[in-house]
């Protein structure tokens, strides 16, 4: 009897994942917790595990598809197990076998599996790229890209009925609309849905942006789309006020060179700014809970954990994981939490619960240079804080110039739960803070 | 509109010409007072006497020669070979002088004779009485090949033969003349020599056959029906000149081609067909033109194990189908 291995829950939100890459291929002997394959679902990259030791049998799941969670993606025929052996050894006969018992008649099959090809980001990869004189004529005749026309032939070769039906159910136009449907599904929607529905189709579909020729056409990553859906929801649904303030640090910085040798000597991480950043932020969150707090249609709710966001970037996409109790750290629990997050970020190796769970968002868009940002929220938080670059500028202090590291502090907030009262006072108090650090300040 | 079996509708097709047209008569081997070794003549001699229905030597090569010679003097003669396998020694008559006699003749002379031949193993017939001989004739332009496969195809086309003013080989395989049964009117009408004809319609795949083995694909058609496998099938009838127009859109219909006869596979008619496929239907091709046929071995065997698996079946021809619907 062969295992099947389920697409697992990889968040609590996440109800289906793409199977962005297969790291076994069936005959392959594995342990139990190795690798399997890499998952991209929501914003996040994840490795599947075997939950058992054995022989990889079967693999359902073709790369690039995307499955529900609990879909079966593939089987093991666990160690020890009699004929386990003389089936793998020949990969392509259980292949052929799962075929030719399959009740469904190709007639039929197509039909069934309908909806499949259509799903977003269904791309399909490897042994199906070897296509028939007909199915590559239907192609170029109706203009169709064959990635995104989901094969029922032998070993997930596309057919010519699969195109032909492909063909009949809309062909490209249709991969674009309910690419867009999923999109507004996703967005929890507090807000009366045809107001949402229509500019968020627009983001996503495109289907009349001409191409000319020489034009670079980037296929959107799982990531990318991501990315695009929750900013167009955050815009739309969140009515984004913002307001600045400026902060005197040059006690932080003076401090924060004194200590910054010996904390890297010490501890092996770099004290950057951020964590003191963050350190104010927390502490001015305590004092003013309802900027911790998230829009919940005919309510708010003030959220008891305060897990501070903080945005990583990489080459091609922003990542979002979470200090997790950034109310318990210190300035040196911050500053660990932040390397790790980050080193974990460029490696792809976030889980699911390193992303979930931000109550507030500290964005630091100075690291590139930035002095103003009108960031967007991440929702369903209430508000977004971004650090700009500490520049020496000329002040005004006790009536006298002087050269002082300035830096601003912008915050986007949701105005359906704050007001500008409350948030100029809570960037009065992190201003406070962050002027107030100096010889005694405690790192840890 | 009466059901009857393959070979009462053949010898009804010669019955009805014999009485059409005084100039048609019947030779061959026991084809007399015994009405031939299959019955296909039974009741002739009776009905249109000696000089009508002749029963001639063991000697094929004169039975064509006979023939040859009265149709060149405006006969109609329909000649009968006791079992295809025994054409061989009338080859040089058939391929030399019929086939040849009008282009030789610059069009002044023709030759309209029928030259009848139960083919076809599966009878328990061992090597002198099962072989498919279709293949050594089908580059002989000049001659055409007709096959049918049911009692309605062989009256029709029986008669468009025996009307037809040039050579016609008439292929009966010999375990479809009691074994297919089938309506056939007791009307006077001709099929066209030449035509394929769509036996089942169907969207998944195409398989083109004649003879027995077409039944073979319409019962395996059937089952795979249940299975949610639409089969096309045709069946060519007229082996050569072949159908092409008729071959090019059952292909193009489905892009997925499997080519089933008895004979043997290499050198086959299959070939031909898949040939004018591969010349015209590229771009609709959904898979490799797939060919199921008996195996390239001497001849049929006469142990019945090796007979048996020597001859296609259902199974076989099942298994062949669903094989390239998955594909």
């Amino acid at each position: 009897m062969a295992t099947k291995v389920l697409m697992p829950q990889l968040g609590e939100s996440v109800t289906e994942g793409t199977i962005t890459r297969w790291l076994v291929k069936p005959g392959d002997v594995v342990s139990k917790y190795d690798p399997l394959a890499e998952v991209s679902t929501d914003k996040v990259n994840a490795e599947v595990p075997s939950t058992v030791s054995g022989r990889i049998a079967e693999i359902v799941v073709a790369e690039g598809d995307t499955v529900s969670v609990g879909t079966h993606i593939l089987s093991i025929e666990e160690s020890g197990e009699t004929g386990a052996a003389t089936e793998a050894s020949a990969p392509s006969q259980p292949a052929a076998a799962a075929a030719s018992q399959q009740p469904t008649a190709p007639a039929t099959a197509p039909a069934v599996s309908a909806p499949k090809p259509l799903a977003a980001g269904a791309v399909n990869e490897g042994q199906k790229q070897r296509y028939s004189p007909a199915v590559m004529r239907l192609a170029q005749d109706n203009g169709i890209d064959l990635a995104h026309v989901k094969g029922t032939g032998a070993e997930g070769r596309i057919t010519r009925k699969d195109v032909q039906l492909f063909i009949e159910q809309g062909g490209m136009q249709a991969t674009a609309a309910p690419a867009a449907q999923q999109m507004t599904e996703a967005a929890p929607a507090p807000v009366a849905a045809p107001v949402v529905q229509a500019p968020v189709k627009e983001t996503a579909g495109n289907v009349d942006i001409p191409v000319a020729t020489g034009d670079q056409i980037i296929p959107l990553t799982p990531v990318r789309k991501t990315i695009a859906s929750r900013m167009v929801q955050s815009k739309h649904e969140a009515p984004h006020a913002w307001t600045m303030v400026e902060v005197d640090v040059t006690n932080l910085v003076n401090f924060r060179n004194q200590v910054k040798d010996e904390f890297k000597r010490k501890e092996g991480v770099n004290l950057t700014f951020l964590p003191f950043f963050i350190k104010a932020v927390v502490e001015a969150l305590k004092e003013y809970p309802i900027l911790n707090s998230t829009w919940g249609g005919d309510k708010i709710i003030v959220k008891k954990d305060i897990n501070i966001s903080i945005a990583v970037a990489t080459e091609d996409a922003l990542y979002v994981p979470v200090i997790k109790a950034a109310d318990q750290k210190s300035v040196y629990g911050i500053a660990k939490s932040i390397e790790d997050l980050a080193n974990r970020t460029r490696a792809g190796k976030l889980t699911m619960d390193d992303m979930s769970g931000g109550t507030f968002t500290v964005n630091n868009t100075g690291s590139f240079g930035s002095v103003l940002s009108t960031p967007i929220i991440n929702a369903p938080q209430a508000a977004i804080l971004s650090v700009e670059s500490i520049v020496k500028r000329p002040v005004v202090v006790n009536d006298m110039i002087a050269i002082r590291s300035m830096v601003n502090l912008c915050l986007s907030l949701d105005h359906r739960i704050l007001d500008g009262l409350v948030c100029g006072r809570f960037l009065q108090s992190v201003k406070q803070k962050l002027e107030a650090i100096g010889p005694e300040t405690k790192i840890y | 509109m009466a059901v009857i079996s393959f070979i009462d509708a053949v010898t009804m097709a010669m019955r009805e010409e014999m009485r059409r047209d005084p100039n048609v008569f019947v030779l061959g081997e026991d084809v007399g007072v015994r009405g031939g070794v299959f019955r296909a003549t039974s009741g002739l001699i009776e009905e249109f006497g000696e000089e009508r229905v002749i029963d001639t030597p063991l000697a094929e090569s004169a039975i064509a020669g006979v023939a040859i010679g009265a149709a060149a003097y405006g006969m109609r003669p329909i000649a009968e070979m006791q079992f295809a396998d025994f054409i061989m020694p009338a080859v040089n008559q058939i391929v030399s002088e019929a086939a040849k006699m009008r282009y030789r003749s610059n069009n002044d002379w023709n030759c309209p004779i029928t030259i009848r031949a139960p083919f076809g193993g599966g009878v328990h017939g061992a090597l002198y009485h099962s072989q498919s001989v279709e293949a050594m004739f089908n580059s002989t332009p000049g001659l055409k090949i007709v096959a049918p496969s049911t009692p309605y195809d062989a009256k029709g086309l029986l008669k468009a033969a025996i009307r037809d003013n040039d050579p016609v080989l008439f292929f009966e395989h010999k375990r479809c003349y009691r074994l297919i049964k089938g309506e056939v009117p007791d009307t006077d009408y001709v099929l066209p020599i030449g035509k394929a004809d769509v036996k089942r319609e169907g969207t998944d795949i195409t398989v083109i056959s004649y003879g027995l083995t077409l039944h073979f694909a319409l019962q395996a058609a059937e089952k795979l029906a249940q299975e949610g496998i639409s089969a096309h099938i045709l069946d060519l009838r007229t082996l050569y000149p072949l159908d092409k127009e008729a071959i090019i859109e059952a292909a193009s219909k489905t892009g997925k081609v499997l080519i089933v006869h008895e004979d043997n596979k290499e050198g086959g008619i299959g070939g031909e067909v898949a040939a004018i496929i591969a010349e015209h239907c590229l771009f609709d091709l959904d898979a490799p033109i797939k060919r199921l046929c008996g195996p390239d071995v001497p001849a049929m065997p006469y142990s019945p194990p090796l007979e048996k698996a020597f001859m296609l079946n259902p199974d076989k021809v099942y298994e062949a189908m669903r094989e390239l619907a998955y594909f």
